[in-house]
């Protein structure tokens, strides 16, 4: 890793000599940029078409097809898709689910990564594979006991209103939570080795416990990469609608990708105010990742590449 | 397992543990694992054993032995189509779309300018719920007013893309690998860059082109990224869901194992025992590629 993406892990030394060699290859570049343009060009093309389709009336495209030009142009659309769908509310329940997830998620991965990377405990790397393998497994595979168990796990009323885990915001959390440890433990555990041994240990000589090592000594190194996991387990709990349709009965507490099939349901027609709903559900992660793109890009790599 | 830590510096280790300390650890570390294994574990093997019961989820659960299995190879007419879309997503990912993320991302390494533009456009599908991809594909390959058909100007015949079953499976593939592509590509550009560029220097010495070098030199050195792409590439082609879910509930053409499990478990029928039994066909498939992983996994950490 280097240049742009390794500007968040600052641990390893700079790679700016890596940069400079480079000079002869630099002329006879046109013909990889044509491609490179027309390769980004085609991926951005399907984001930009449901933008221009949002954006005009009904009666318009369905006479003229989308590809044509356009008479007029609103964002009308946005407004009745974010009204008519009662997006607000489906937003607040994958924020209910996707914050708590992603906060959990990150403090109980970063404390298995301390322990197998950097206390070294005996059968640390089966603790390692225990998570990974997890991570891995397809998540049809373990819906069913799943959907049996939360029927079966009664909860008071205030904290789910349907006396039971199944349809409650709980059990898709936990279920997120169980899910993406793996992930992140993985990750943070490749980049917690490449911290230097000697912090710790003179941590250690100072007569610093377990959880002073992690939490006042270790975290707060791991900054980039929480950052980085934080971001993606964002987007990635965010875009997840297998496990809501599961385990959420009651509609109102769909989060908001699964009421894009609400919208559908209702106007199935309607293409323009479908595409709106998409791209406001869409709006949410694209930001963040245009504005923690170096994070972004840093936390899916940081697992890959050996120090 | 863990024979790689030397035994003394275990010991010297485990006496500077006060009794704070365990506990510390014992509810830090036992809290993830107990999560672990009855979110994850636990249901796996319980599946594993519903796969030889018949139940509805309500009733009493009847032992059947093999004859989900049975049923399913013999008589459940969509096994067999969900099992070869699921191949050849399997086989369109690893030999289309993944050597076409390694070859972005091998152009992009090369230094060009806007390289970060590119990479940020080409990376942004990725960010995307597929569940939006779906619909997308909805609105480019529909047969009412869908941009190809605009395009191709057959209105009084339009093609239906997405209905068509012979041709539905090739389009959603397309829409999959759009957002595969950009994954593959980050991964790819992070496993390129350390690569030592004085190997590439000494190969050019050697009189070695460009392509030699690659193929010879740079591609061997990619290996942890080569596993973790192959991986990633399987996994996500057996767990192929949502798209084809959102598109149109994975039916006519566009079944998939992991569409036929949620069907039987949450559909009408109920069929529990039936569903674990394509639960579990999946699972052996994935088995095998994640034992795979992890055993590379712990050699690379051995070495470290």
């Amino acid at each position: 890793m280097t240049g742009d993406l390794r500007t968040s892990a600052p641990t390893r030394p700079a790679a700016a000599p890596r940069q400079a060699p480079k000079s002869p290859a630099r002329r006879g570049r046109w013909g990889v940029h044509i491609f490179l343009a027309g390769v980004s060009l085609a991926f951005l093309a399907p984001l930009l078409l449901a933008v221009y389709a949002s954006l005009r009336p009904y009666e318009e495209t369905a006479q003229d097809g989308y590809f044509s030009f356009p008479k007029h142009l609103s964002f009308e659309y946005y407004r009745r898709a974010y009204t008519e769908s009662g997006m607000g509310k489906y937003f607040t329940n994958t924020l209910l689910i996707a914050v708590p997830g992603v906060l959990v998620t990150l403090f109980l991965a970063s404390f298995v990564a301390f322990a197998v990377s950097r206390l070294k405990l005996r059968g640390g790397l089966v603790l390692l594979m225990f998570f990974t393998a997890g991570n891995l497994l397809p998540q049809q595979v373990i819906v069913t006991p799943l959907y049996v168990l939360f029927n079966r796990i009664p909860l008071p009323w205030w904290m789910s209103d349907s006396l039971t885990m199944y349809d409650s915001y709980w059990a898709v959390i936990i279920v997120n939570v169980g899910f993406q440890m793996g992930f992140c433990v993985f990750v943070l555990a490749n980049f917690m080795r490449t911290l230097p041994q000697e912090i710790l240990e003179a941590a250690i000589v100072d007569g610093a416990g377990v959880w002073t090592q992690f939490w006042r000594i270790t975290l707060p190194l791991c900054r980039p990469a929480l950052a980085a996991l934080g971001t993606l387990e964002f987007t990635w709990i965010y875009n997840d609608f297998l496990w809501a349709l599961i385990f959420i009965s009651n509609p109102d507490k769909l989060p908001v990708t699964s009421s894009l099939n609400n919208l559908r349901g209702q106007f199935f027609t309607d293409y323009n105010l479908l595409a709106a709903g998409s791209v406001l559900v869409a709006l949410p992660t694209i930001l963040v990742f245009l504005l923690l793109q170096r994070h972004f890009i840093a936390g899916l790599t940081l697992g890959s590449t050996k120090g | 397992m863990a024979l790689n830590i030397p035994r003394r510096a275990g010991r010297r280790r485990l006496r500077r543990f006060t009794r704070r300390d365990v506990v510390v650890l014992g509810v830090l570390l036992g809290l993830p694992v107990l999560l672990d294994i009855v979110i994850i574990w636990g249901p796996t093997l319980a599946s594993i054993g519903l796969s030889f019961t018949a139940w509805d989820g309500v009733g009493d659960v009847h032992w059947v032995g093999g004859d989900n299995y049975k049923n399913l190879v013999e008589n459940y007419p969509a096994f067999w189509p969900a099992v070869r879309h699921n191949i050849l997503w399997m086989l369109f990912l690893g030999l289309v779309a993944t050597p076409f993320g390694l070859f972005l991302a091998v152009l992009i390494d090369r230094g060009v300018r806007f390289s970060r533009f590119y990479q940020s456009v080409i990376y942004m599908p990725v960010v995307l719920s597929l569940a939006i991809v779906g619909f997308i594909a909805q609105l480019i390959l529909g047969t009412d007013q869908g941009v190809v058909n605009t395009i191709l100007n057959n209105d009084e015949n339009p093609i239906d893309w997405l209905g068509d079953s012979h041709l539905n499976l090739w389009m959603i593939m397309l829409a999959a690998g759009w957002r595969h592509v950009g994954y593959v590509m980050i991964l790819y550009l992070a496993g390129l860059k350390s690569v030592d560029p004085q190997l590439k220097e000494a190969a050019a010495i050697d009189g070695a082109n460009e392509r030699q070098t690659f193929f010879r030199v740079v591609f061997p050195t990619l290996r942890p990224v080569n596993v973790i792409v192959g991986v990633i590439t399987v996994i996500e082609a057996l767990r192929a869901f949502d798209i084809v879910y959102a598109v149109n509930k994975g039916r006519n053409g566009l079944e998939l194992l992991s569409v036929l499990i949620t069907d039987n478990i949450i559909g009408e029928a109920s069929r529990i025992g039936f569903g674990s039994a394509i639960a579990v066909v999946l699972l052996t498939v994935s088995l095998g590629f994640i034992v795979t992983f992890l055993v590379q996994e712990l050699r690379g950490a051995r070495d470290r």
